[in-house]
């Protein structure tokens, strides 16, 4: 069984913010990984204590983004790679999931491809499936639950708008999996010790077959932004200051008609 | 398709051009000598926008796309098994208004199995055509066979602006279909407007932190973006049926790797998102004994209990009570925020509550942007206020 978790380096905290004249505030340096992504890796290690065989991690993004994979060898992963180049700069979900999917190309023959549901500063939720037409490959997106790992097949539950759907899906595939599928274990004193200096295979434009350099980074990215603000503000506010606001809270509560005197 | 290039000549401040972006995307190269934009770049084009006069310039390629060919306003019918997401009505509704202003068609595609009936109520909403996929092979939802009959419809159609609720099944619908057009997808817009030249204007928050995207897709059609539940209006249904079903045929290859086993009811579980009134516990709740007070007063006034993501992180609520991007979007009548900062997230998931009381012993938190009551107190003092008020009232009724 090969397996490889898609794995993303986040901002630690929302620290972006605008100032008073619109610039960006330059937030810290402070990052983790993913927090939706440790559940990914556990479903990959909980499908390999059943049925062998090696996981693969890979993300993109600067250099810096090997501390990601460093955590997920701490974890227990057994491969890492990192997809770095300039040319990946800007780019938007399109391309992300494009250079994703080369980079998977390059990185070998998966038999399932592991996504967490989303990224935490993104928020979007697309690039798994994207990946996966990219490379072809059904998906699944929002896991609830790994039923049963087959020798061909995989058996999921799902979340739908209304249902839950059971699902079984032949290999090779595309998961992205809901946060609370299992408890993501901690990464081990034992595993940093032994990982310390395993190697982790950097990918450049240069190693994938497409290098067509449009279709990476901003080039490659049919979105861009126009431009950013800060978020509308409430104009119509009423601003409580002083003592006795939960008294006032009720009178107006009642004003509103949320609370009834005589019910 | 664009790219950032560098004139190195227009940097005369080198140090202050790299603490330009936020991001730390811009580096000196000490090889080259260079001032360089790393693979950190997020698109923020702040330094395009704000950097030295002509050191930063947006290059773009000469794409020629001729938006004339691409006409209508699409919204995908989002259903479970046939019964229809009302996110699609809301969907339908700003379709209307979007379509109006470039006076071009508004559509449906309507994909499933048995589903005659539905498409004839979509008809109660204001749409000039129903495009209708009826096939066994749409039974379930697989999404091969689904992706096959929206790029269908899309290569026979060929629709400006697609709009999909980001329901489970539209987030994983919509991304699919936009990377087989290679076009673009924004995702959770939380504002949509249409410029002139038929180019989306699709908003929402970005780069994980306060600050509010205006993204466009400029050079490729169709641009989808997905949109959350209650965030749009719904239209009134109309008595009278309008516009026309047209019934398509399926595309030929409906294979799928996927077979499902079986689909269940979800349990009836407390959804905080049909709630009218909620109360929400963020990160001033110190204890989770001290989560009582709010359910309390969520309980005095038929309402119920959501959450920030600190309290799921302490493991101190269900996450489907987690209001929010990674949580629910809720349009409650109204919302009382008791010690939530309101990180942007948070507020695009419940900014469109009819009242809004915000308490926070912070004067300068973030949720009173958005509160229409800015209650600058403790919510140690606050509440445990109201709740004796409320006590008392009922007492002197007793």
């Amino acid at each position: 069984m090969k397996t490889l978790v898609c794995i993303k380096q986040v901002p630690g905290t929302s620290e972006v913010k605008l100032d008073e004249n619109g610039n960006l505030i330059r937030s810290g340096i402070d990052s983790k990984m993913n927090p939706y992504d440790l559940y990914a890796i556990e479903s990959a290690l909980k499908i390999k204590e059943q049925m062998g065989g090696e996981i693969s991690v890979m993300t993109m993004g600067p250099p810096q983004a090997k501390e990601v994979i460093r955590e997920a060898y701490m974890m227990g992963l057994d491969k890492g790679f990192l997809l770095t180049d300039r040319r990946f700069a800007g780019a938007d979900v399109l391309a992300t999931s494009y250079t994703l999917s080369q980079g998977a190309y390059q990185a070998g023959d998966f038999d399932l491809i592991l996504c967490g549901k989303q990224t935490t500063d993104g928020d979007t939720a697309q690039v798994g499936p994207e990946m996966a037409e990219y490379l072809g490959i059904p998906h699944v997106a929002n896991v609830k639950a790994i039923v049963e790992v087959k020798e061909k097949s995989i058996v999921l539950e799902v979340e739908m708008p209304t249902t839950i759907q059971t699902v079984e899906v032949t290999f090779p595939c595309l998961i992205t999996v809901e946060k609370g599928i299992y408890q993501p274990r901690l990464p081990s004193y034992r595993l940093k010790k032994k990982t310390k200096y395993q190697e982790i295979i950097e990918l450049t434009l240069d190693n994938f077959k497409d290098k067509n350099e449009k279709r990476y980074g901003l080039s490659g990215s049919p979105t861009q932004v126009e431009e950013i603000f800060p978020p509308d503000q409430n104009t119509t506010s009423e601003r409580w200051e002083g003592e006795h606001l939960g008294t006032r809270l009720y009178d107006q509560l009642i004003d509103l008609k949320f609370i009834y005197k005589n019910k | 398709m664009a790219r950032i290039v560098v004139n190195q000549k227009n940097i005369q401040d080198i140090d202050k051009a790299i603490k330009i972006c936020p991001f730390g995307a811009i580096e000196w190269n000490e090889k080259k000598l260079e001032v360089e934009i790393t693979d950190a770049c997020k698109m923020c084009m702040i330094c395009v926008n704000k950097g030295p006069e002509d050191a930063f310039v947006l290059e773009e390629d000469e794409v020629f796309i001729d938006k004339s060919l691409w006409k209508g306003v699409s919204v995908y019918v989002d259903h479970d098994n046939g019964v229809i997401h009302p996110v699609t009505y809301e969907l339908i509704g700003k379709a209307k208004e979007l379509a109006s202003k470039i006076n071009h068609p508004v559509y449906a595609v309507f994909i499933g199995s048995d589903i005659e009936k539905q498409a004839e109520e979509i008809l109660h909403y204001g749409v000039d055509e129903v495009f209708v996929y009826d096939d066994e092979a749409f039974k379930d939802f697989k999404i091969e066979p689904y992706t096959a009959a929206f790029s269908d419809f899309i290569d026979k159609v060929s629709p400006s602006t697609v709009l999909v609720g980001a329901t489970p099944l539209g987030r994983s619908l919509a991304p699919r279909v936009a990377a087989r057009f290679k076009t673009g997808l924004t995702a959770d817009c939380t504002i949509l407007d249409m410029k002139e030249n038929t180019d989306l204007v699709q908003i929402r928050p970005a780069f994980g932190g306060n600050i509010m995207a205006q993204i466009s897709t400029p050079k490729s059609r169709p641009q989808f973006a997905t949109v959350r539940y209650k965030i749009m209006n719904a239209p009134d249904r109309t008595d009278e049926p309008a516009g026309k079903i047209t019934v398509c045929e399926s595309p030929k290859n409906l294979f799928s790797a996927i077979t499902v086993l079986s689909s269940k009811e979800k349990e009836v579980e407390e959804d905080i998102a049909d709630a009218e009134v909620i109360v929400v516990a963020g990160r001033a709740i110190k204890k989770e004994e001290d989560l009582e007070m709010i359910e309390l007063l969520a309980k005095e006034m038929g309402g119920k209990v959501a959450v920030t993501r600190p309290l799921i992180e302490a493991g101190w609520g269900d996450p489907k009570t987690q209001i929010g991007l990674s949580g629910r979007t809720v349009r409650p009548k109204l919302i009382i925020t008791c010690g939530v900062s309101g990180s942007v997230q948070f507020k695009a998931g419940m900014t469109n509550s009819d009242y809004i009381f915000a308490i926070n012993k912070d004067p300068k938190a973030a949720i009173f942007q958005v509160a229409h009551y800015a209650i600058v107190g403790d919510v140690y003092d606050v509440i445990p206020e109201l709740l004796a008020k409320i006590k008392q009232s009922e007492e002197v009724k007793a």
